[in-house]
């Protein structure tokens, strides 16, 4: 490790594990993690933005943290101190929303108290950021952080065009003149159920346009 | 990964949980001025919408003097409990009580077109969490001049829909009052009857958070059942 000192900041291998969280190594769509959220908060696009932010944040500065202090790391308490760290960033981020965007953190209530349960952040916790140094693990945070707010926002885009008519609360249909003509909004996209849904379209668009992800018998 | 003695692992476990403590607590302590504050004004920004006047965060205090002329507390039977602030009367902590020792806050607004009405506070349980509301009054004492709507944790798209205007506009001109006895507001799955003046359409997908508004309306409303009739006109 330690003759890697020299490597820049943003090599190559650094570059990837930012991208490779948006495309083939999807959080959502291909380790299918961090799902429960992906339900809930994608009625909305606004909602689901900051939270996409929110969890980035979390997740990056989790893997950081985790990464700086790995040596020093019991293994046996290993899982309480990652979830020790988790739960505090999730309080003090909680805290500034409802100090300086009292109306964000009203609009996302308890989600912003459980990222601390998403399955993302204790994933890269364990498989990444207790095996690698802090800045790599900060960028993988980053990286998986962006693809699962990604997925969240294209969902949510689906979801609120379909359900309500409008993107970040602005009325499309309404404006364009769409109702007229004896179109309804379908209600069926605001349950929960059609967010799973929608995810499972985008995992078989995905599989079927990568190869690398289709099982072969 | 290599074993850690017990010893290592306790010290550890304190350093680190006292640490977090610390920050935390800082963190909240910080922050709790601005955080009070926000509440503040939301609070005032919420009775100001019941009673139909729009304002900002930057107005709200303004405008909240302008228009509240008057709050005081009472209690079941309709008579004024003297040195309690009505503005920080939590009704959350007045339910836990016993009926008789409740504090119930009432504010004496004046509208933009002039008219006096009375602002009551509610307080119930949605699907996820709390939600809780203001009411006004017009002068007859049962006709609704206006109500706001706010939760912690309802659905969005689904029950959260109570905050916006669609759903609260309906309460407008309904009456509390059949013949002279209390019968709230209904909150009707599939359609209000039209005109009906007791009834307003459910939330779709949002069927227990709009039972316990419906629930909220009636529980908190009816302890003011004397007072509103006592001072009818």
């Amino acid at each position: 490790m330690e003759n890697k000192e020299k490597e820049p900041l943003f090599s190559a291998k650094n570059i990837k594990l930012m991208t490779n969280p948006l495309g083939q190594d999807n959080p959502i769509t291909v380790q299918v993690l961090g799902i429960c959220s992906a339900l809930a908060v994608t009625v909305k696009m606004k909602p689901a933005l900051v939270m996409a932010v929110s969890v980035m944040i979390v997740v990056a500065l989790s893997n950081l943290i985790i990464a700086a202090m790995r040596k020093q790391i019991p293994g046996r308490i290993r899982i309480i101190v990652q979830l020790v760290v988790i739960a505090t960033l999730v309080i003090i981020v909680d805290q500034f929303l409802k100090a300086f965007a009292f109306d964000v953190s009203k609009q996302l209530s308890v989600f912003v108290g459980l990222i601390i349960t998403n399955c993302i952040l204790m994933g890269r916790l364990e498989a990444f950021a207790m095996a690698n140094d802090p800045w790599p693990s900060f960028l993988d945070g980053i990286g998986n952080g962006a693809g699962y707010g990604m997925i969240l926002v294209i969902v949510s885009f689906f979801r609120e065009l379909l359900g309500s008519g409008s993107i970040m609360g602005y009325p499309v249909f309404e404006k364009i003149g769409l109702y007229k003509t004896g179109y309804e909004n379908n209600g069926m996209m605001i349950v929960p159920p059609m967010a799973l849904i929608t995810v499972g379209i985008i995992i078989w668009v995905h599989r079927s346009r990568n190869k690398n992800l289709q099982e072969t018998r | 990964m290599k074993d850690f003695s017990n010893k290592y692992i306790f010290i550890f476990s304190v350093v680190m949980v006292v640490s977090v403590a610390i920050l935390l607590s800082l963190t909240a302590l910080l922050l709790q001025p601005r955080q009070n504050k926000n509440i503040e004004v939301e609070k005032k920004m919420n009775i100001l919408s019941s009673i139909n006047v729009a304002s900002t965060k930057q107005n709200a205090k303004e405008l909240y003097d302008k228009h509240i002329r008057k709050s005081f507390v009472i209690n079941t039977d309709g008579k004024h409990i003297d040195g309690v602030d009505a503005f920080t009367v939590i009704l959350r902590n007045e339910q836990k009580k016993p009926l008789a020792e409740q504090y119930l806050p009432v504010f004496i607004a004046v509208d933009d077109s002039g008219d006096t009405l009375q602002v009551f506070p509610v307080e119930g349980k949605g699907l996820w969490g709390p939600i809780w509301g203001y009411i006004s009054l017009k002068d007859d004492m049962e006709t609704i001049a206006g109500v706001t709507f706010d939760h912690k944790g309802e659905t969005p798209g689904l029950g959260a829909e109570i905050n916006t205007t669609a759903f609260e506009s309906q309460f407008q001109n309904k009456s509390l009052y059949e013949n002279g006895s209390f019968v709230s507001i209904k909150v009707v799955k599939g359609g209000a009857v039209k005109g009906d003046l007791h009834e307003v359409d459910a939330i779709s997908g949002g069927t227990i958070t709009s039972k316990g508004l419906e629930a909220m309306v009636h529980d908190c409303l009816i302890k003011y059942n004397k007072y509103l009739s006592q001072n009818r006109k």
